[in-house]
């Protein structure tokens, strides 16, 4: 497993809480790891690493790095760990890749972030990755079935769990974790995809609009 | 409402012959109807190994396994569907076949029996038109495999009557299994979510974001899902998900309901998932599933 050391920003979504990754850090790693809100302003090229890694939020790797023509690529890469809203921080962590990464660089964040004992997904820079792109629109169109009347909130909920085995149905999951928080990113998710699955549900609006006024969810 | 007894339940293949299975277990008398001897034969099969291994389990008595069979019949005439206080249709996905059926059973059941559908993407409404007792027809969509999963949706007909719908709802839950009640609309509320779903990972797969491995990975880790959504379509199989999406796309216009062109270009190369040994994933076509 290759050394890594970690540069802190602050408020980072995927280590709110000590987690053996951040444990494991050292001074003068093989790998640099950007965290927090503030990891794409204090981002800096450096051929010297190994790898570099940046934690996303909603947006691109392609933002802090910069791209062009479809030959972009480094020996930085883009990372998450999944997590909706303010639910804990799934095992899975997307990294992100774009047309001409260093398969080197690829390799050597796999294995450290195995090494922490998390699972590691690999995808292109898309707006969303993989699970806000797939997950988004699933969630808009249970808030709006509620809306319609198709079932109960409980039954969808019960529904799906029973159905396809989800630990959690979708109502319940968004309203545990925080109604307003889906609202911002399939809102993002929106800007880039502009269908109307991924425009944000009428009970999201309505969750940001009271969060805003300060009332909570 | 006359009290159910007898149950018949009309196509004896993956779905019939699960749901008879679960009405013999719950006590009641099954008459099981295909025109296809075959299948049938098949369901008699699968039916015997199923409470063999139920007995051995110690979920069920010896005695309470020769009960069921004894009081579970099988048939290629519709007219010994005539005792039947409850139908569940099971027959091929098609409404002209399904409502010629409920016709033909509407001149052969007595007027308080009460048809349920099993139909995954058809409307009840539809099915029901023209059947004579548009009144006494429900949706019952129980899950793959019946005879092991819980969940039946249920919805109703424009013009079913309430009481019947009450009583669907009882029969269900005295079959042992766990009723929602939801809408006649497409896909009700598992494929209504589920297939558009599928499509979207199909497409994500087409555009390069993700393997079928690291989508599979970031669902079951990140979601806590049982399956990742590849595996699950080859399980379906992926000329299934072709017809649920012409079914879908068909009724609500919705861009993810369309079948999406990878998804085409496998069935046209035979990759239909686990049933040709290749899908998403390969597969060695001898292993049993589950092994
Ligand atoms: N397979 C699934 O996962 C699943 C899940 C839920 C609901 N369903 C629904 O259940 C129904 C049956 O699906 P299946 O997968 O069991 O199909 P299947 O092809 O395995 O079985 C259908 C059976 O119906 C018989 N049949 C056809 N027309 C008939 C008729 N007019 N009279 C008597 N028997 C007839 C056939 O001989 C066959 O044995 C469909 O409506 C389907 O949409 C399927």
């Amino acid at each position: 497993m290759p050394s890594y050391s970690i540069v802190d920003t602050g408020n980072s979504r995927s280590f709110p809480v000590d987690h053996p990754f951040l444990a494991g850090a050292e001074d003068g790693g093989a790998v640099l790891v950007y965290l927090g809100i503030g990891a794409g302003d204090a981002w800096r090229a450096d051929g010297s690493k190994t790898a570099i890694l940046v934690e996303l939020g909603t947006g691109c790797l392609g933002a802090v790095t910069g791209e062009s023509r479809g030959e972009e690529g480094s020996n930085t890469l883009g990372f998450a760990r999944f997590r909706v809203g303010d639910g804990a921080p799934s095992d899975l962590v997307e990294l992100v890749r774009q047309p001409h990464s260093d398969a080197a660089a690829i390799a050597a964040a796999t294995l450290m972030l195995e090494g922490a004992g998390l699972e590691v997904s690999l995808c292109t820079d898309a707006a969303g990755r993989i699970l806000d792109r797939l997950l988004r629109p699933y969630f808009n169109e249970a808030l709006a079935k509620l809306d319609e009347g198709l079932a109960t909130a409980d039954d969808m909920d019960l529904t799906l769990k029973l159905g396809l085995g989800y630990p959690e149905g979708p109502i319940e999951l968004l309203e545990r974790t925080g109604l307003h928080h889906h609202h911002d990113v399939t809102k993002a998710l929106f800007e880039t995809y502009g269908t109307r699955h991924y425009a944000p549900a009428r009970r999201a609006v309505v969750a940001k609009q009271r969060a805003a006024r300060g009332s909570g969810t | 409402m006359t009290e159910i007894r007898t149950v018949g339940v009309c196509g004896a293949g993956t779905m019939g012959a699960g749901i008879a299975i679960v009405a013999a277990r719950a006590g009641y008398a099954v008459v099981l109807y295909d025109t296809n001897a075959d299948s049938l034969e098949r369901a008699a099969t699968q039916t015997e190994g199923f409470f063999a291994k139920s007995v051995e389990r110690g979920k069920m008595t010896e005695a309470d396994r020769d009960a069921a069979l004894a009081a579970y019949t099988r048939t290629t005439k519709l007219d010994d569907l005539a005792a039947c206080d409850a139908v569940i249709e099971a027959v091929f996905e098609n409404l002209e076949v399904k409502r010629g059926l409920l016709a033909a059973l509407h001149k052969v059941c007595p007027e308080h029996t009460i048809f349920a559908s099993n139909t995954s993407t058809l409307s009840i409404t539809e099915i029901a038109g023209g059947c004579g007792r548009e009144d006494r027809v429900v949706g019952m969509h129980f899950c793959l495999p019946a005879q092991l999963m819980k969940l039946v949706e249920m919805s109703s007909g424009l013009n079913t009557s309430e009481a019947v719908f009450a009583a669907a709802w009882a029969f269900c839950e005295a079959l042992g299994q766990r009723p929602v009640k939801t809408k006649d609309a497409p896909g009700f509320i598992l494929n209504y979510f589920l297939v558009p779903f599928n499509n979207d990972v199909i497409r994500l797969i087409e555009a390069g974001v993700a393997e079928p491995a690291d989508i599979d990975k970031a669902i079951k880790v990140g979601m806590g899902y049982k399956m990742g959504p590849c595996e699950l379509l080859d399980l379906v199989g992926l000329d299934t998900q072709v017809l649920l999406c012409e079914a879908f796309h068909g009724v609500t216009s919705d861009p993810r309901c369309a079948a999406p062109p990878l998804l085409k270009r496998m069935v046209a190369a035979g990759h239909l998932g686990r049933k040709s040994g290749r899908g998403f994933f390969t597969y060695d076509r001898n292993a049993m599933y589950g092994a």
